[in-house]
């Protein structure tokens, strides 16, 4: 047999089978769904653990009879924390993998360059983070929170008098668009109760700052002017870690100048020593401290799932609010496909309307009927010694998302559900 | 003297017998759990005024989130004991999971103020000046009894100061407008920018009321304003030298290892970066080695961290050359490629070999917490021992290039390379030797930044533009040009910090040095004479 006869068959023999196996078995046995998650880069430290809880949700579906009795079969891949190939890895699971859903993103740049895919192709997303509003795209679910689920009762606990009847505001966030439009609404939502430009100082800083001398310095130096001042911090990534190392050694502490964080939980205080951090907050819709036993269900399986998968630091992982909507989300997509007994699209995305499901925040959950945002619970919660959290505050109930904030001009004439197209 | 002293001790005789003799009040504990900060406010004012001993107890468990809510009845754990709260005796049947006193940061400012204030009494001077420190915030009127009284027995003139400034603080709301004018005069003394905030407080409108009605006292507050604001400023200026010194020591850090590779051989060593990540990540597997074997030493690891940092990093750096950049020398644009690519590689083994998040890296306690020079001037330990550091690796790399005689041929290998071989030094080991050295030198910065920032597989890729701009800043080939580079970096890069914000600053920095590489291509610094280069 001459050598490339003899590759020919190689490949054909290869090849074949291969096509034989894989074809029928997508047909007929599982659903394949995508996890879209940067598991190298900057935002690795955050979405590591997203595709994690993703894959452990699957496998407990899969363990309980699966969907329609299909098997779900995760597709993951790794963006790499560059937003470009987000896009591009979004097209090939859609048209190549062809993936029911997908279940990823972190940034709110890397959202906003996948959507222009989804809606060409019409697929579905479901978005796991906090961000900034302005936007209700018909093929994205965001259980995440808006800002009125998370900034704004923050602020409004700060200036109560048991937050401190905080009067004057620094602004601190990283620089991109999710700090930017927060801090937008949060200067509206300020100035509209009375505090005045002079009082708001708003600081930003690059992607991976590590030196925060001089901001420290400048946040002394502006809370020593008459008025209890408070730092709301939109930092994100992994540069929480020197700010808040820098925070404890400055010896700012949190019962003269409170820092409340908006992206930071049990995961980016894992590397900190949090006993000079005692007192600092954070305002989130789920902390690993809740006790309840939907909770208590949740971390003993992501415990249980690190172990089985040997996770680095496996006996101390933690879990937090993006992997708790991580789990809300493929379980509300599960029941949403059960209801349309399809996993088309467009009947999924009707179906989703009004799904509720037991959160391990302790409380249903719901999927609005119409704007895809959930209707959630709010916490405040004290950073503890153990860098944990103690809760402080929490909202009456569930809090409808307004994913268009009415602090922003415009917003009020916007509709409170996506067009369809 | 003796009479203060006797006095002290028939006080804290009352403390103790008091606390032999009562349970604390249910009522009063019933309200310390509560859910109503207002009702715990009061509650901690009335256990301070007790002054029981028991009543301290149960503070300083809530202070720890250890007091606990059960059926009703308030429990506290010390040392895995659970107590009852009312008397100190043992609470059995505690459950697992009881809920914890919530304390928010309103409810903690009294709670840890009720706390300084028992120890105020302290026969130990440490204590009672660490607790006469910490009540120099949220004071108000519940506290002038303490106050008063601690006065009256305090004999230690620094701590007497600080309670005459507390007691100020707390007597600021006093009705009687000739006490208040007395407490802002007084205050004035202090140098704190607390104090200050206070003091403007007074002056504030409220509508068409100020919030101190009294004109002859605003006027006063003013007074002390202008006072206290003129010791501030100095503190002002000395923090920003020193944060400016303090990032000029870490850029050195940084940047010295490439003043070497890239000064002596002309190397553009993409993956020095890589070299600071392997010293940062050798510092965390030290760690983990103290805390899994030695965990008495455990504080300690950072020094046994230094030379094994050293050492591995040489060795990758060692190993790089001789492979690699051997091959390549005299291309600069084939070295630079195959080091990027090299630090792609380097990179993605740390990944593989510790996962791609961050890791922890601890600051040891004698490194953690900070020294308070003047009132606003707070230095953190582990800047000031960085920079400690930064002066002791450039004291030995100047000590090993000028004083020794791989210093000497290396120094004669920069200014002329052939020259150098024809007199009879090995080149190719002195570029081995010397790549490592430059390499370990990466490696001991890897040590220092895993003290301040985060020790992670990108972590290099932050550094390695820093680096070039210092080395090429400086002078390529010069020791004495890297170190002032740095500095001036540093310093320069936090004025305009200050002023511009840190996004501005980092575009005006790189501004800045690419119109002085245009005005001087050369360099602060230049090798003066025959100096030649690419000539290998």
């Amino acid at each position: 047999m001459k050598r490339r006869d003899f590759l020919k068959a190689v490949t054909a023999a290869v090849a074949l089978p291969e096509a034989f196996v894989s074809l029928p078995s997508f047909a007929a046995d599982t659903i394949k769904v995508g996890i879209l998650h940067s598991l190298s880069g900057t935002m690795a430290i955050s979405e590591t653990a997203l595709k994690e809880t993703a894959l452990m949700t699957i496998a407990e579906i899969n363990a309980n009879g699966g969907v329609m009795g299909k098997m779900l079969e995760p597709v993951v891949v790794d963006p790499a924390s560059n937003w470009p190939l987000f896009a591009e890895k979004a097209r090939q699971l859609l048209t190549q993998d062809k993936v029911a859903v997908v279940f990823g993103c972190w940034t709110s740049v890397s959202r906003k360059s996948v959507l222009p895919v989804f809606k060409e192709l019409n697929g579905l997303l479901f978005y796991p983070v906090q961000y900034e509003g302005e936007e209700l795209e018909r093929n994205v679910f965001y259980t995440g929170a808006a800002p009125n689920q998370q900034a704004i009762p923050a602020v409004e606990y700060l200036m109560s008098k048991d937050g401190g009847s905080v009067e004057r505001f620094v602004l601190l966030g990283t620089d991109y668009v999710y700090p930017r439009t927060t801090n937008k609404i949060l200067r509206a939502f300020l100035k509209s109760r009375g505090v005045t430009d002079a009082d708001i100082m708003e600081e930003y800083t690059p992607f991976g700052h590590s030196d925060y001398q001089t901001i420290i310095a400048k946040i002394k130096k502006f809370a020593s002017e008459g008025k209890k001042t408070a730092v709301i911090s939109t930092i994100n990534g992994d540069s929480n870690v020197p700010f808040y190392k820098e925070l404890g050694n400055a010896g700012l502490k949190a019962t003269d100048v409170p820092v409340m964080a908006f992206s930071v939980g049990e995961e980016e205080l894992r590397g900190v020593d949090t006993k000079p951090l005692v007192g600092h907050l954070a305002a989130w819709n789920y902390f690993m401290s809740l006790k309840n036993p939907e909770n208590d269900k949740f971390i003993n399986m992501y415990r249980d799932w690190a172990k089985k998968r040997n996770l680095p630091n496996a006996d101390k992982v933690v879990t937090n609010d993006p992997m708790e909507a991580t789990y809300i989300g493929i379980n509300m997509w599960k029941q949403a496909v059960e209801k349309a007994k399809t996993t088309d699209v467009d009947k999924v995305i009707e179906a989703m309307a009004g799904q509720t499901f037991k959160a391990p925040s302790g409380f249903v959950v719901k999927m609005d009927e119409k704007n895809h945002h959930l209707h959630k619970p709010v916490f405040i919660g004290e950073i503890r010694p153990d860098g944990q959290f103690n809760v402080v505050w929490k909202s009456k109930g569930l809090i409808k998302a307004q994913p268009w904030s009415p602090y922003i001009p415009g917003n009020e004439k916007k509709k409170d559900e996506p067009d369809s197209n | 003297m003796n009479f203060i002293i006797s006095h002290l001790l028939s006080l804290l005789l009352l403390l103790v017998t008091t606390s032999a003799a009562a349970a604390l009040d249910p009522a009063v504990l019933r309200d310390l759990a509560s859910d109503d900060s207002d009702k715990k406010i009061a509650a901690i004012g009335e256990l301070l005024a007790s002054g029981d001993k028991q009543a301290e107890a149960v503070l300083r468990a809530m202070n720890d989130n250890a007091l606990f809510v059960a059926n009703d009845r308030l429990f506290y754990r010390v040392d895995g004991k659970a107590l009852d709260a009312a008397t100190g005796a043992a609470f059995p049947d505690a459950p697992d999971y009881a809920d914890s006193v919530v304390v928010n940061n309103r409810v903690r400012g009294k709670l840890q103020n009720a706390l300084a204030a028992f120890q105020l009494f302290n026969p130990d001077r440490d204590a009672r000046l660490a607790a006469a420190k910490e009540l120099q915030s949220n004071i108000d009127s519940s506290l002038i009894p303490v106050l008063k009284k601690a006065l009256t027995l305090e004999i230690d003139p620094q701590i007497k100061k600080l309670l005459v400034l507390a007691h100020a603080q707390a007597k600021l709301h006093s009705p009687d407008p000739k006490e208040r004018l007395v407490a802002v005069r007084t205050l004035s003394e202090s140098n704190s920018a607390e104090v200050k905030s206070l003091l403007l407080s007074l002056l504030q409108k409220n509508g068409d009321t100020y919030a101190e009605p009294d004109p002859t006292v605003r006027e006063a507050a003013l007074a002390a304003i202008k006072s206290i604001e003129s010791h501030l400023a100095w503190g002002e200026a000395l923090s920003n030298v020193f944060s400016g010194l303090s990032l000029g020591s870490i850029l050195l850090l940084a940047a010295l290892g490439l003043a070497i590779t890239y000064g002596v051989m002309g190397v553009i060593n993409m993956a020095h970066g890589e070299l600071l990540m392997v010293g940062a990540y050798t510092t965390y597997v030290v760690q983990n080695i103290f805390r899994t074997h030695f965990p008495d030493l455990a504080d300690y690891y950072v020094i046994a961290a230094i030379p094994v940092a050293f050492v591995v990093a040489a060795l990758v750096g060692m190993v790089l050359e001789r492979l690699v950049i051997r091959h390549l020398y005299g291309r600069p644009l084939d070295t630079l490629l195959a080091t990027w690519g090299i630090s792609l590689i380097l990179i993605q083994a740390a990944r593989v070999l510790f996962g791609p998040q961050n890791v922890e890296v601890r600051n040891p306690d004698w490194m953690s917490g900070s020294i308070e020079v003047l009132a606003n001037v707070v230095l953190p330990w582990n800047r000031v021992i960085i920079i400690g550091f930064a002066v002791g690796v450039l004291a030995l790399v100047w000590l090993l290039l000028s004083k020794t005689r791989l210093g000497l041929y290396v120094r004669a290998v920069t200014q002329n390379r052939s020259m150098a071989s024809c007199v009879g030094v090995h080149t190719g080991r002195i570029d081995m030797l010397a790549f490592g050295l430059g390499s370990g030198i990466a490696g001991l910065g890897g040590v220092a930044l895993s003290q301040i920032s985060n020790v992670g597989p990108d972590m290099g890729q932050g550094y390695i533009v820093d680096s070039f701009m210092v080395v090429v800043l400086g002078g390529v080939g010069q020791l004495a040009g890297a170190v002032w580079a740095a500095l001036g970096m540093g310093i320069l890069t936090k004025l305009i910090e200050g002023w511009t914000g840190a996004v501005i600053a980092k575009i005006l920095i790189l501004v800045f040095i690419i119109l002085f590489i245009q005005k001087r291509p050369q360099g602060l610094f230049a090798l003066k004479g025959r100096a030649v280069y690419g000539g290998v």
